[in-house]
């Protein structure tokens, strides 16, 4: 159990390497990967149970897997941090050569992932998959994973989540980044999701709705709610609430970081928002 | 000559490894019964998923499943186990080297009358494009047991391409498969004739026709078309001097093409190619289809001639 007030310090510092990788190539996904950072943070320094001297197999432990791969500067920064590998390796992020892949790789066995992604839509089916494959092998561990609202329009998580009710895969916990933002606008801007706990409750699933996403003892009360409601029959959605580019000031409140890196003066000014606390890469 | 899916031999080939290897799990896309997968279904109802009508869904799940060290076999038709989930294949399979076998049945022209919408001759191109991939068209019932067999002992994926009519069942039972070995189905000296799949029955049959004429074709069968068995080839063709591909798969993708590729950068040789040529498909008896298509004994011995008449 780690302290809240360190959970509280982790995530200015996992900001700041977003913020600095991404702006060391002009090139990544800021936005996304800061409106997630407290939810990634919650999971793998308070809720998992993982062991960072990693194997593919996990056996007896929780594994997570990253449908929306885009924000894969979050989870690298979340990973070195948690000590999967040396943070110094997150300056090779996006460079040639580097394990740490613009979307995440298993290829150059970056420690922490399992699987490839960011080809939308794929995550969820895996995670049911590895979750299938701990039943089999009568191991307790939970599967968690992480999908991009505007992501559910990709046909496959409908399959994905059909199935994963009518197959009671209950060791599975999958949440919903909803920031209500995509690449060409908002939601409703491109395609209008509509109640999408509804549409989950449709399709049987349990549903728990966290509107303070960016709240870390919000969240880790909701996911610890939510592992009590797994194991019960029925795989289990977050709807959480988040706000894109949380943590900057002028990256809040629009979808036009999706993308975009800061250039050298927006750079400096997003850090100045987010002290230095474990140390800089 | 016994007649036999090779279909079946998936089937057989699945039960005796749901028999002998508790890692083999199967998942299927509504299509227990024209894969066979059956028995595997009855004997290990806990390893077995049905999945629905959901083909991509049923490739994210096999590579989900290869952790925690499962084996997974998905089974559908050809069609859709490539064109439909070539990026769930692709990004979930391929590039994160995923263990997952892709069983692939139905395919070509001689699943018949469903007609060109069921009958992908495309598949092999695609699946040889990836990375990472290996892709297995085995001759007839007793190869496909084998090689089924055999795959869940080589660790990465696979592409494994059957069919659905009932074809003579000529290769030896309970034969050792080997990945990417071609074998010697006949001796012969003035051309070498590389098959795979249904066609590789079809290149023997010719052979015997161009005997009496006078002509020695050498049969091998190509039943890994990734990885290539360059050695074999290259040492037949350094002997006969000529050489014909048949296949049931379009001409550019294909067997045909890698063999043609090999040769033209090791041992530039009169090639002649026996394949769809750029066309969809229709409905029709298996046998019209290979008529029609240009894919049976008698355009094989049509492309012999030429290739000999090239040397």
């Amino acid at each position: 159990m780690t302290n809240i007030t360190e959970l509280k310090e982790i995530c200015p510092q996992i900001r700041r390497d977003i913020l600095r990788m991404v702006h060391a190539n002009n090139s990544g996904h800021p936005g996304g990967s800061l409106g997630c950072t407290e939810f990634l943070t919650a999971l793998y320094f308070e809720i998992m149970n993982h062991n960072t001297n990693f194997s593919m197999d996990g056996i007896e432990e929780d594994l997570f897997f990253l449908s929306n791969g885009h924000i894969s500067p979050l989870w690298y920064s979340v990973l070195a941090r948690s000590g999967y590998f040396d943070v110094s390796e997150l300056s090779t992020f996006r460079k040639l050569n580097s394990r740490l892949q613009g979307h995440p790789a298993t290829h150059d066995n970056l420690p922490g992932i399992r699987m490839a992604s960011g080809s939308l839509g794929q995550g969820l089916s895996v995670a049911i998959g590895a979750a299938q494959s701990k039943k089999l092998n009568n191991d307790n561990g939970t599967i968690f994973t992480l999908l991009g609202d505007g992501e559910l329009q990709e046909g496959q998580n409908w399959e994905a989540i059909m199935y994963a009710s009518a197959n009671k895969v209950d060791n599975l916990i999958a949440t919903i980044d909803y920031n209500k933002k995509q690449i060409d606008g908002s939601l409703d801007d491109v395609l209008p999701m509509g109640d999408i706990a509804k549409k989950f409750r449709a399709f049987d699933w349990e549903v728990m709705e966290e509107t303070n996403g960016n709240n870390l003892e919000a969240i880790i009360s909701c996911l610890n709610n939510a592992k009590d409601l797994s194991a019960k029959g029925k795989p289990v959605v977050i709807i959480l609430h988040t706000e894109m580019g949380n943590g900057v000031d002028y990256m809040m409140g629009t979808h036009a970081w999706h993308g975009s890196a800061p250039n050298d003066e927006q750079l400096a000014d997003a850090l100045s928002q987010n002290p230095e606390t474990l140390g800089d890469y | 000559m016994e007649l036999k899916d090779t279909r079946s031999g998936f089937g057989a080939g699945l039960t005796a490894l749901g028999r002998k290897n508790p890692n083999v799990v199967a998942l299927c896309a509504d299509l227990i019964g024209s894969l066979k997968m059956n028995e595997f279904k009855n004997e290990n109802p806990e390893r077995f998923f049905q999945v629905g009508i959901a083909e991509a869904n049923m490739i994210g799940i096999a590579a989900g499943m290869t952790i925690g060290g499962k084996i997974p076999f998905t089974g559908t038709f050809a069609n859709f186990s490539t064109s439909r989930v070539y990026d769930q294949i692709r990004q979930s399979v391929a590039y994160s080297e995923k263990n997952v076998k892709i069983c692939a049945s139905h395919a070509g022209v001689t699943l018949g009358e469903d007609g060109a919408t069921h009958q992908v001759l495309e598949d092999v191109g695609m699946m040889k494009m990836l990375p990472n991939m290996v892709v297995i068209n085995p001759c007839d019932y007793n190869q496909t047991k084998a090689a089924t067999i055999a795959i869940a002992d080589y660790v990465g994926p696979v592409y494994l391409r059957f069919g659905r009519p009932k074809v003579p069942n000529f290769t030896p039972t309970d034969q050792n498969f080997e990945i990417g070995k071609a074998v010697h189905m006949q001796e012969g000296t003035d051309v070498t004739i590389f098959a795979t799949g249904h066609l590789v029955w079809e290149a023997l049959e010719a052979a015997k026709t161009l005997a009496e004429e006078g002509i020695s074709a050498e049969v091998i069968n190509i039943h890994t078309i990734k990885p290539l068995d360059s050695k074999a080839i290259l040492s037949a063709v350094s002997k006969t001097k000529c050489v014909v591909t048949a296949e049931e798969h379009m001409l550019n993708g294909g067997l045909g093409d890698s063999v043609a590729q090999l040769l033209s950068r090791n041992n530039p040789t009169p090639i002649e190619m026996v394949g769809v040529d750029d066309s969809f498909g229709e409905s029709g008896t298996p046998m019209q289809l290979l008529e029609k298509y240009g894919l049976d004994a008698k355009a094989i011995i049509t492309a012999t001639k030429k290739a000999v008449a090239r040397k």
